[in-house]
């Protein structure tokens, strides 16, 4: 048999361009409370469509409305309103200290804010993230030191990590915060492992695990949720879609052809997918997948619809690929905002107290910058140089040795 | 004491830790009900639970990556490879992940994993059944490269490995399960009825990571080999009629370099044998080693024997893999340097 016509290679190409009209109609979005909730017990493909909706608690006046709303006490929210404000003003004061040359490298996570910090909040002290470089908001949430971020990022004599990992590379085990590294996707099945373990000491800690949308392209990932789906692990598999890796648009990762949360379909895995500017929204998600963990039925895989505001990170300039404006055209709002004014409508929050908390926080940022600068800034101070040599394995062997003594260190 | 062979004193191994630490569980592919393809794992599902030996998907990465997790989580993960050929999936797990994680996180953060594959040449497994990859683990730093030659070191080494808490590769030389192999082809099979290394005691022992074995002592050239080599090296000295020392590595990371420095600066001369290929291998990390340590007791140059710079060919395999004619005449040529 003959082709009656020659093929033509594709290449998708997002919707907009600098200098183009920002264009979000592809992202399907429903009004908020429109989706039903199925009880996090029934069976994955029986769920199928879930995917293909769109998982939305607060509407365009701020209040929870529908089947998702979450019962949550307003001192939780505005615990978590504290911890997103101090993440953008705390990335704000960073990436400045990166301009002013005190660090060689910073990651925002403008606008993305609401995820880590709502999960961060609803999981226990026993379960584990592993987490992406874009979700401070964990550690946030849970009052890390600010100071101890700062020495890391000024790598610095008091640097937690030693001088040894780039900065915002973070770990914090007391926290539930996994070693970072700045391979994409290679932790993933880690949390799988880790809950499989977690599983089988017939313990209760739950593992959760974020990649991007451009990481869901890896084979890590496939791996990772075939091993979640085969062994029922206790994992939430948590995709922020910020609907750009770098310079490239979340359809080079396949996501013009099927929404990434119906990857789950296929391995007979809830995939919700959801409103990542939604506070109410990604607590109600996650609410119900660890329901569901917790009844022994396994992983879930939530895709959070979210944008990234600021660049990939302080080496990229992101009007070269996409309009400038765009942020301001994304149609899920800015996450902070939604939840002050979901905050303000129940009468818990007004402007005053959001503006003088703007303050304290800003006040507890500059404070942490200075104590970090005061032991110094990127090459000013670092810790021991024999701390090159530590932890290389748990004993040193003669290289190590011998070579820490040839630097007399 | 019993006699076993590599097979059974690899189970034995597993079979010890299983029953002595509720945290040592082992899984890979046909690892569970079947017992493996080379029955490393026999009986261990049936005997310790399911959950403590079962199979997992063909994905070397997500195996090593879920070792990883569960390590990390507090376990003693044991991971088997079906061929180490099949490990390159799992690279960036090795290389990035488990040689990383204690270093990059300060301490907070271990993977005491073990990771067992089977190894090395001379079963006609054609080119993805044989090779010899220690070098791709040796250079990378945080990771530990076992390679042993006998049952009695297998089994103590092995137990070694899992109550280690950095990442350790097990590789085991698949051609010397069942019986030493000299490297005479024509020879019949051997088993390992009545060698000394095949009495194997039934319960706990170790065999501690990075101490070489002294094989046959000698006082003109220092032969360093591992895993199927140690064996092709013995009738290769014999042949030769040169009175040389047989050091076996057994341990490639940690290396003890203490025994080779010790044994070259006595001999003055050194042939290194391995089958894995020849150029950036192995053999030339040692060599370099002893040019910087023992250049003034050295006599001649440092020789290699290694497998040809070649993709490993099956029906070549008779030429390829290094036998005791090679390092017969590589211990003569030393020897008239």
């Amino acid at each position: 048999m003959r082709n009656d016509r020659s093929f033509s290679l594709y290449i998708p190409e997002p919707d907009a361009r600098p200098g183009e009209t920002p264009d979000f109609s592809h992202l399907r979005l429903e009004p908020a409370g429109t989706v039903e909730r199925p009880a996090a017990t029934t069976p994955g493909l029986e769920m199928r469509e879930m995917p293909f909706r769109f998982v939305r608690v607060l509407d365009e006046e701020g209040r929870a409305v529908g089947p998702w709303a979450p019962r949550i006490e307003p001192e939780m929210l505005r615990r978590g309103l504290r911890a997103m404000l101090l993440t953008r003003i705390f990335d704000d004061r960073m990436f400045r200290a990166h301009r002013q040359g005190k660090t060689s490298f910073y990651m925002k996570s403008t606008g993305e804010e609401a995820i880590p910090v709502a999960q961060s909040l609803l999981l226990g002290a026993g379960d584990m993230c592993f987490p992406t470089y874009r979700v401070l908001g964990w550690l946030m949430a849970r009052d890390y030191p600010l100071i101890d971020l700062v020495n890391q990022i000024f790598s610095n004599e008091r640097d937690p990590l030693r001088g040894r990992q780039l900065p915002i590379l973070y770990s914090a085990r007391d926290y539930g915060f996994y070693s970072l590294s700045g391979n994409l996707g290679s932790r993933m099945i880690h949390a799988v492992g880790w809950a499989m373990g977690s599983a089988y000491k017939g313990d209760d800690k739950l593992a959760l695990a974020y990649v991007g949308d451009g990481t869901t392209a890896e084979g890590d990932f496939h791996e990772a949720l075939t091993f979640a789906s085969v062994y029922h692990a206790p994992v939430l598999l948590c995709i922020t879609n910020n609907q750009w890796a770098i310079s490239s648009f979340s359809g080079i990762a396949g996501a013009q052809e099927a929404p990434l949360a119906a990857r789950a379909i296929g391995f007979g895995m809830p995939g919700l997918r959801v409103d990542g500017n939604d506070f109410l929204a990604i607590w109600a998600a996650t609410q119900w997948a660890v329901e569901r963990a917790r009844a022994n039925m396994g992983a879930t895989l939530i895709e959070f619809v979210t944008y990234r505001v600021a660049g990939h990170s302080t080496s990229d300039d992101p009007t070269k690929y996409r309009p400038s404006d765009e942020a301001s055209h994304f149609p899920l709002g800015d996450p902070l905002e939604r939840l002050k004014q979901h905050l303000i409508g129940l009468g818990e929050w007004d402007e005053a107290r959001h503006a003088a908390l703007a303050e304290e926080l800003d006040q507890a940022v500059r404070a942490a910058m200075k104590e970090g600068e005061a032991v110094g800034t990127l090459g000013k101070s670092k810790p021991p140089v024999s701390e090159m040599f530590e932890h290389v394995f748990k004993e040193p062997d003669w290289r190590v040795i011998e070579q820490r003594r040839e630097l007399g260190v | 004491m019993p006699t076993m062979n590599m097979i059974q004193a690899l189970n034995s191994a597993l079979d010890v830790k299983l029953g002595q630490d509720p945290d040592v569980l082992i899984f890979g592919e046909d690892i569970g009900y079947f017992g493996g393809v080379f029955r490393v794992t026999d009986g261990l599902q049936v005997k310790h639970g399911l959950t403590r030996c079962f199979d997992t998907p063909i994905a070397e990465g997500g195996i090593i990556g879920a070792a990883i997790g569960m390590g990390a989580y507090g376990l003693r993960p044991v991971a088997e490879i079906q061929f180490v050929d099949y490990i390159l999936p799992a690279y960036d797990q090795l290389v990035s992940e488990a040689a990383r994680l204690r270093y990059r996180s300060g301490g907070e953060f271990i993977a005491p994993i073990t990771v067992r594959s089977p190894y090395g040449g001379g079963i006609f497994g054609g080119q993805t059944h044989s090779q010899s990859p220690e070098a791709l683990f040796a250079h990378v730093v945080g990771l530990k490269t076992i390679i042993p030659s006998n049952p009695y070191d297998a089994k103590g080494l092995l137990i070694a490995a899992i109550e280690d808490d950095d990442p350790v590769i097990f590789m085991e030389p698949k051609r010397i399960y069942n019986g030493p192999f000299n490297g005479r082809h024509g020879e019949q099979m051997k088993n390992w009825a009545g060698d000394p290394m095949a009495e194997v005691p039934e319960g706990h022992y170790t065999v501690p990571l990075g101490k070489a074995a002294l094989v046959r002592e000698g006082k003109d050239v220092t032969v360093l080999a591992y895993g199927t080599m140690v064996h092709v090296a013995k009738a290769g000295i014999e042949d030769s009629g040169v009175d040389a020392e047989l050091i076996d590595l057994r341990s490639i990371v940690p290396l003890d370099i203490d025994a080779i420095v010790q044994s070259v600066s006595k001999t003055g001369r050194c042939v290194i044998l391995h089958e894995a290929t020849r150029f950036a291998g192995f053999g030339g990390e040692l060599s370099a080693l002893i040019q910087e340590r023992c250049f003034w007791a050295l006599k001649a140059p440092v020789g290699r024997v290694a497998g040809w710079d070649t993709p490993y060919p099956h029906a070549f395999e008779t030429d390829y893999l290094p036998g005791p004619g090679r390092l017969a005449a590589a211990l003569q040529r030393v020897m008239e340097d």
